[in-house]
């Protein structure tokens, strides 16, 4: 069963419309989405300002357990962000053009997994009213925050990160913006005006903004690999046994990738549901994104096996028996769960008839989500339930107001990303014309660039090309 | 550093291991232990509360595992998976126990990670931890492998010590609020005391001058505390005996006489609290 990535003979007016279109009239889905989303922010609201009145004590968290699903769910956040990175700029660089579509989406599911991700590190502290201080601020006093810390080095690679991404994702939408500005009224007219940067589409714009954004995405691709090692080294850095891990880095990248493509299919799939975008986002698409997912999913669960095996091997008797106690102390139901989900749930992506089959692609994406949160919940706490000193073993639950936090955090997610795919063009409009554009010349025998628009490559002729109208 | 200085010098930077942490110590405070001394009457523990401001947190928080007792007589049983017809037998054996505080290990695993540099170590040797710069990021507890640093979960100076109990805190040291990471600091401020005394009389701090809370308490005199350093100090003395030292990572148990042993040697820690019990081979 072959079916194509778009249908070609789109005319471009009709991809503004439907686009434009997207931005108006949503499904009644959206607006119920939008009410979950507030309702669920509230619940983390007053558990947040509960634990800030009080202290951490009401998390549950006590001597050998100081850190939690604060930092699991923060790990899992950041893990989240990666996949945007790997549609929009590793794909663009080796030529995948099935990723025009989606990438838009995923880009912002980068920036704002990341602001989420953002929030984790300052609400898991004791006195956050003195966040700043790990910012290498100038001080009167001479003190600075201490450099050899993974903790400052995530502070650093964050932001980075966080700036990169959300700079790469408003250059992508330029062109786009410009179309929005040409076809709106009101304050809509106004914002993409300004956020349109004077774009009129003449060839020295494209040239520059062809340049600018393939150096962006040069620069985000070794960027994105080294915030989730950086990430990994809050763990991989210390002495405990099952944090202290030299494959880590590659791990948490891996892991990222994963739960990221996974996301990747859960918002595919609301997405074309609450805007109508069956044409953009087409099954092909899914389909690849799926076999992509699968690849990723394939190489974690060899991480993981290696992982295993070098403790195992590694006879160390601290390691040993944390990985034995992983396998069935208190935590062996979850960790036996997150094996499910992580490496035995993706197989359905190997199938033709699941991964063309919606509903079915919505409960595997979510359940493989599901499997990576606890891949980050089972690397923090068992290592602190089971480290070094015996007399310091113990197991715990995490409380409700740590429950709640976590809650919130996706619904705070959901609206930022509710807000965006509203307010800004979800499908990269130029780009789908693009595709188009050359999935209409192959089909009519004439190779990539070879005759008309030669030299220029993938640059169109002229505005009127690209903005249909 | 010039490049020439580099490439001149260049076998010194490829091969010269340099110990990390900070070298040019005044004093190095140490401890030891005598586990055949020790009786686990926890008066000590009680002493290290009073002297150091330790919040009480009550049996709830306490059982949930949000105690914070500085110095805790852990219990260990010899024969921990009782089978029904040995349902006695953890009596005859009894319970084996030590006391742990903060271990001031000369390689703290707990400095690098501290992202405010809150905890550091001092020209006294001491392994610090200065609470106004703490941010609770609890990174240094979730690193120290013997889990001796306690974090102030709540507000505790209401509840702990209420109407008129503040009369009771010892003014030299602070009461830490919500937030803040605390653990043993060999009595530090005794340290400042005898070293600032020292300094009036213009001379050097004698073996004695600094007699930590849970040393004077100690009913057996189990507790040996001074400055390494000092060649002729009783801690120095037993440490010469028992044959351990900072630095090394390992004992010699050839010789029955030597029952000194530092916890967790093997990770290089380095600490300062020296135990003395005949380790048995399991």
């Amino acid at each position: 069963m072959h079916t194509k990535d778009i249908n070609e003979n789109l005319p471009w007016a009709q991809i503004n419309k439907d686009v434009m279109r997207s931005m108006m009239n949503p499904r009644k889905a959206y607006w119920v989405a939008i009410v979950v989303c507030i309702a669920m922010i509230s619940c983390a609201v007053a558990a947040e300002i509960y634990q800030y009145n009080v202290g951490m004590g009401p998390a549950n968290l006590n001597w050998p357990h100081m850190w939690d699903l604060y930092i699991a769910t923060f790990i899992f956040w950041i893990g989240m962000s990666h996949s945007g990175t790997l549609l929009s700029a590793i794909l663009h660089i080796i030529h995948a053009d099935w990723r025009k579509p989606i990438y838009r989406f995923a880009e912002a599911m980068t920036t704002f997994s990341l602001m989420t991700a953002g929030i984790f590190p300052i609400i898991h502290i004791g006195r956050l009213w003195n966040m700043y201080w790990v910012l290498p601020y100038y001080s009167d006093r001479g003190i600075w925050p201490n450099f050899r810390s993974p903790l400052v080095w995530d502070a650093f690679a964050i932001s980075t990160y966080l700036t990169s991404s959300a700079l790469f994702l408003f250059i992508g939408m330029i062109p786009d913006l410009a179309i929005c500005r040409d076809n709106t009224t009101g304050w809509r007219r106004k914002l993409y005006g300004i956020l349109s940067l004077g774009w009129r589409g003449d060839d020295r714009q494209w040239r520059n903004f062809r340049r600018t954004y393939l150096l962006m995405a040069c620069f985000l691709i070794p960027l994105a690999v080294s915030v989730h090692s950086i990430v990994s080294s809050d763990f991989a850095m210390s002495i405990m046994p099952g944090w202290h891990v030299t494959t880590f880095p590659p791990y948490f990248v891996a892991g990222a990738l994963y739960s990221g493509c996974a996301a990747i299919i859960t918002l595919f799939i609301c997405l074309r549901y609450f805007f109508r975008l069956e044409d953009y986002m087409t099954t092909a698409i899914l389909v690849k994104t799926c076999k992509l997912t699968f690849a990723i999913a394939m190489v974690w669960t060899y991480l993981n096996l290696i992982e295993f095996a070098s403790v195992w091997y590694g006879h160390n008797a601290v390691d040993k028996e944390l990985l034995l106690s992983k396998f069935n102390g208190p935590y062996a139901p979850y960790f036996w769960l997150m094996l499910f989900c992580g490496s035995v749930v993706p197989f359905a992506l190997a199938f033709e008839k699941l991964r063309t089959h919606l509903p079915t692609m919505m409960v595997v994406s979510l359940v493989l989500n599901l499997g990576m949160w606890l891949e980050r919940w089972m690397i923090v706490t068992p290592t602190l339930s089971q480290g070094y000193h015996p007399f310091a073993f113990d197991v715990m639950w995490p409380s409700m107001i740590q429950w709640a936090i976590i809650f919130g955090s996706f619904g705070w997610f959901g609206l930022l990303f509710l807000i965006f795919v509203k307010v800004f063009p979800c499908v990269s409009m130029y780009e789908v014309k693009e595709m188009c554009y050359h999935r209409k010349r192959e089909a009519m025998g004439i190779g990539h660039g070879s005759t008309a628009g030669g030299a220029a490559g993938s640059v169109p002729a002229s505005k009127s090309d690209l903005e249909g109208t | 550093m010039s490049l020439e200085n580099v490439l001149k010098n260049w076998s010194k930077y490829r091969k010269g291991h340099e110990e990390g942490g900070f070298h040019d110590y005044e004093h190095m405070w140490g401890m030891s232990i005598d586990l055949d001394k020790c009786t686990g009457c926890n008066a000590c523990s009680v002493a290290c509360y009073a002297e150091n401001n330790i919040a009480v947190v009550g049996e709830e928080k306490f059982s949930k595992g949000q105690g914070m007792h500085w110095l805790r007589i852990e219990r260990y049983w010899d024969e921990p998976d009782l089978g029904e017809d040995k349902i006695n037998e953890y009596q005859i054996h009894g319970a084996s126990f030590i006391p742990m505080n903060c271990q001031q290990c000369n390689a703290a695993t707990c400095e690098p990670v501290c992202p405010v540099a809150a905890t550091y170590h001092t020209p006294d040797g001491l392994n610090a931890q200065v609470y106004n710069r703490c941010i609770g990021s609890r990174y240094c507890s979730n690193n120290c492998p013997y889990r001796l640093r306690y974090f102030n979960f709540f507000s505790y100076y209401e509840d702990s010590w209420p109407e008129p109990l503040q009369m009771q805190l010892n003014p030299d040291i602070s009461v830490r609020d919500k937030g803040v990471m605390e653990k043993c600091t060999f009595c530090v401020q005794r340290i400042r005391k005898a070293k600032d005394e020292a300094a009036r009389e213009d001379r050097d701090v004698f073996d004695g001058d600094v007699k930590t809370a849970c040393q004077q308490s100690c009913a057996t005199q189990a507790i040996v505390f001074g400055d390494l350093m000092d060649k002729n100090s009783a801690v120095t003395k037993v440490w010469a005996k028992h044959e351990v030292a900072l630095g090394k990572s390992s004992q010699n148990k050839a010789n029955p006489d030597n029952r000194g042993y530092r916890v967790l040697e093997g990770l290089n820690t380095d600490p300062c609290v020296m135990f003395l019990e005949r380790v048995r081979e399991v």
